[in-house]
């Protein structure tokens, strides 16, 4: 992709985040879309290419009314939505389409016209890793954990600590779930989910969407809002089976679409001024700083430990609260790119002053898949 | 509650048969000599179709786990290990950790782990590990 020949033009969450049992899920992509078309000064009839994940992108349309000439169902789990916006990129220029909306809508507590969590006996995921009792991502996305604690002498107190600087975040920003300031011993006092996971470095369940629109940078200046230019995209997948992960010291899915997204882009990590690591579970961050390459193997620890990604450090990261604390629906890439679009357009609950470069960075399933999209403010 | 057990397709079937007869199978590349799991009629290294079963030792180690505090319905009501094994042969592959307290203290990576068929069915029956004996 040419750098900052796509810009994102509208950016909106749902109305609500938290508990939204009177909405179902299409209803939550719907109201999320209506805000960033509103934002963007559009109507669905302006919108010629739409990408979603969770629900399929024929529903999307016809629900919105929209006949687009550019449809993307790309689902690889919470970071869909950066494989949309990379996408999306690419179809603009291409001249597939000119204006793409995409939503992601979830009702991951009130569970309304929400699917479930099952897979067939047959998969091989049903074969080789659900009879031995895996349930949902708190025992499987923590499995390699161990291994990397040992690897590289993490210990939990240094998990406990990357969802205790995420909370000082949260308590900034009205519309986060739990804002309340914890402690080390708070966290390793809460109850037990899989050893070494105790309820708060899991992330919270809760309901709530997000919607971007993109169009070209030619275009993007004729709009309402600040332009918001895509500097850089990745993506990546690696496998289904979080047994099967090559490393489990490190994402191979990481490494590979972040490389790809910063070579686009044509930084320095010293450039980047705002970071967001999709943090399903706390240890996702330690992997995300080490395999984006911001530190070294086993250095993430201790980077976060002296408030380099806390308020006031030179990293500020995970400035919403992240989905520790902020909000998960279940495919949270969503929020990290909103967070990111509203601090390169100055409009974050807690704005890192100046930024000017920001880094969104998804997983998808546990550890199965990866997209990166780098922001910029500047043409 | 029954537990959940695996629905074998054409290209698992022989590590399923395997288990129920007390061998566990992997298979391995006869181009590159790569042995790889799970089952697959190719390599997934050189995509070579030319590929044999084997038995393989039952031999691990430890590779990473967590012990499970919410256990699924069908897996009874005391926390359990959902582990990853090295095996001997190189694949990794998920099971639980059997015949040894579910406890960080008795759960130590790296340790030599042995395989144990569990028989659920006639047809199936699940390779568990247990700690090494000896």
């Amino acid at each position: 992709m040419q750098p900052k020949s796509v810009a994102v033009v509208g950016a909106a969450e749902t109305t609500r985040l938290g508990k939204i049992p009177d909405v179902s899920v299409i209803g939550l992509h719907a109201d999320a879309a209506l805000n960033a078309m509103k934002d963007a000064g559009l109507k669905p009839s302006d919108i010629d290419g739409v990408a979603t994940a969770g629900i399929s992108p024929v529903e999307l349309a016809h629900y919105l009314g929209i006949t687009p000439t550019y449809a993307d169902g790309t689902s690889v789990g919470g970071c869909s939505f950066m494989l949309h916006v990379r996408h999306a990129a690419a179809a603009i220029n291409a001249g597939l389409c000119k204006t793409v909306l995409i939503t992601h809508g979830e009702s991951g507590r009130s569970r309304v016209g929400a699917g479930g969590f099952g897979r067939a006996p047959s998969s091989l995921m049903g074969q080789f890793e659900m009879p031995y009792g895996v349930t949902s991502p708190p025992t499987m996305f923590t499995i390699p954990v161990l291994r990397y604690m040992k690897t590289h002498g993490v210990t939990e107190e240094d998990l406990a600590t990357v969802a205790v600087i995420q909370r000082e975040w949260a308590a900034r920003n009205p519309r986060a779930s739990f804002k309340d300031p914890i402690t080390v011993d708070d966290v390793l006092n809460s109850p037990m989910i899989a050893w070494p996971f105790r309820m708060l470095m899991c992330c919270l369940v809760t309901d709530g969407g997000g919607a971007l629109i993109l169009t070209s940078a030619e275009r993007a200046k004729d709009f309402p809002q600040k332009p918001v230019y895509i500097l850089g995209t990745g993506e990546s997948v690696e496998t289904p089976m979080v047994s099967q992960m090559e490393d489990f010291n490190s994402s191979k899915a990481f490494r590979v679409s972040g490389k790809k997204a910063f070579d686009e882009a044509g930084i320095q990590h010293a450039d980047v001024d705002h970071l967001m690591i999709y943090d399903a579970f706390a240890h996702l961050p330690l992997y995300g700083l080490e395999d984006l390459g911001f530190v070294k193997p086993g250095e993430a620890k201790d980077f976060i430990r002296e408030r380099n990604t806390a308020i006031g450090g030179k990293l500020p990261m995970n400035t919403n609260g992240g989905g520790l604390s902020y909000m998960h629906s279940g495919m949270y890439g969503m929020y990290a790119l909103q967070e990111s679009v509203r601090q390169m357009r100055g409009t974050a609950a807690a704005q890192v002053e100046g930024a000017k470069i920001s880094v969104s960075h998804g997983v998808g399933g546990m550890f199965a898949a990866s997209g990166t999209v780098i922001f910029t403010n500047e043409k | 509650m029954a537990r959940l057990l695996p629905e074998p397709t054409p290209e698992t079937r022989h590590f399923w048969e395997g288990c129920r007869d007390g061998e566990l199978r992997l298979q391995r590349c006869t181009d590159c000599t790569h042995s790889y799991f799970p089952p697959r009629a190719f390599c997934p290294k050189c995509g070579s179709r030319d590929v044999e079963i084997y038995a393989a030792s039952g031999k691990a180690t430890l590779y990473s786990y967590v012990i499970n505090h919410r256990p699924r319905p069908d897996m009874g009501t005391e926390p359990h290990s959902i582990a990853v094994v090295e095996l001997a042969e190189g694949p990794r592959m998920m099971t639980n950790i059997v015949g040894c307290p579910q406890t960080p203290e008795a759960l130590i990576l790296d340790m030599p782990v042995q395989v144990r068929f569990d028989k659920q069915t006639d047809d199936i029956s699940l390779p568990l590990f247990e700690p090494a004996k000896g």
